[in-house]
């Protein structure tokens, strides 16, 4: 009985939620965990804030940790300015972060493992700067690419490089956190199918020899959380870093 | 100024003094250090954004991965509607080849990003 290592990432129809055209839409267990992600974010949020302290309690000042956190990125990243971007980038490090932690829970779902959820989310911001760049910078926007100082000759060289560089980033945006939670997920599963082989296949031997990915698989889950917390930060960051573009576009 | 007149006495030596040229690589290091200072400052939440290794080796991995395929895919389809193939994507991919190391040292930190009002 071989374990089937991607079974986990398989998405199940819960019930049809409308049919427009030919296309119907399925409410799914990855909507389903979306949903429980946003109501856990809310329902933590809004718990943290109702009794608002100065002396905050514990609740309160995790939620404080995670406005501070998220607010000093912000800033170092894309200054002042880039703070009107907060409540954006805010909450897609919560979603993120949320998801990616939800789907460290055995048998749960890992929505971030599927590249449409974190394409979707990368090419959200790919457009929010190209057309919040546009609107505040105009045509200065495209200044972007076109570095200073480059002799005239190989000008069109480095712009169509430039253009190319830039097109990339909602890939390698969501390639990057997709890839990782996937890749994670798998080693669990794969390590985990080892202990069950082995307990089942080998006797006392095995037994003992199952030990060994057990004691791995702890060590890789603590692993996988470190992960998980990383991969929502390095999503948030480079949101940041995206953003400073559209609004200090380089001359 | 000073950096001239340093110039001026390097250029004295013969080419193959081993001494001179360590030194004289010593003193660009000071210098691009002191010219670096600044910037280093101001990046720093980038040196933080992949604290562990993996996480840094994947990100760049993934940088070089995304120029290369966007180029493909871009080549592939000019080829498609002008019908120049395989021109698009000779060109485009070389092309996407070097937006992906561009990608990479950018992710590294070994060519500035472009920053601020700079």
């Amino acid at each position: 009985m071989a374990v089937d290592p991607i079974h986990q990432f398989q998405i199940q129809n819960l019930f049809p939620v409308v049919k427009i055209g030919g296309t119907e839409i399925v409410f799914t267990n990855s909507a389903a965990f979306m949903f429980a992600a946003v109501l856990g974010i809310t329902v933590f949020l809004v718990g943290a804030t109702a009794s608002r302290s100065l002396v905050p309690s514990r609740l309160q000042s995790a939620a404080e940790i995670a406005y501070e956190f998220v607010a000093t990125t912000v800033r170092s990243t894309a200054g002042t300015e880039g703070m009107r971007f907060f409540p954006f980038v805010f909450t897609i490090f919560m979603f993120v972060l949320t998801l990616n932690m939800i789907g460290l829970i055995p048998y749960s779902f890992t929505v971030t493992s599927h590249i449409i959820v974190t394409a979707a989310l990368a090419l959200t911001v790919f457009f929010t700067v190209l057309i919040y760049g546009l609107i505040r910078n105009g045509l200065h926007f495209f200044n972007l690419f076109v570095p200073k100082g480059v002799p005239i000759y190989i000008l069109p060289l480095i712009v169509a490089i430039e253009i190319l560089s830039f097109v990339s980033r909602p890939i390698s945006h969501s390639v990057r956190l997709f890839a990782n939670m996937l890749a994670g997920h798998i080693t669990l599963q794969v390590f985990a199918s080892f202990i069950i082989l082995l307990g089942t296949g080998l006797g006392v031997i095995g037994w003992i020899g199952g030990a060994l990915p057990l004691l791995m698989i702890v060590i890789l889950f603590a692993l996988e959380t470190l992960v998980a917390f990383l991969q929502a930060y390095v999503f948030a960051i480079l949101t940041c870093i995206y953003l400073n573009d559209a609004i200090h576009p380089g001359h | 100024m000073a950096d001239g007149t340093r110039g001026k006495g390097d250029r004295k030596n013969p080419p193959d003094d081993e001494a001179a040229l360590s030194a004289r690589l010593q003193r660009l290091g000071k210098r691009l250090a002191q010219a670096n200072r600044p910037s280093e400052n101001g990046s720093d939440p980038r040196q933080t954004a992949d604290p562990s290794a993996i996480a840094r080796g994947f990100r760049l991995s993934t940088e070089l991965v995304a120029g290369v395929l966007v180029g493909a895919v871009i080549g592939w389809l000019l080829d498609r509607w002008l019908g120049i193939s395989p021109w698009g994507l000779i060109v485009f991919l070389l092309l996407g080849f070097a937006a992906g190391v561009l990608n990479v040292m950018r992710g590294a930190g070994i060519v500035r990003e472009r920053r601020l009002d700079d």
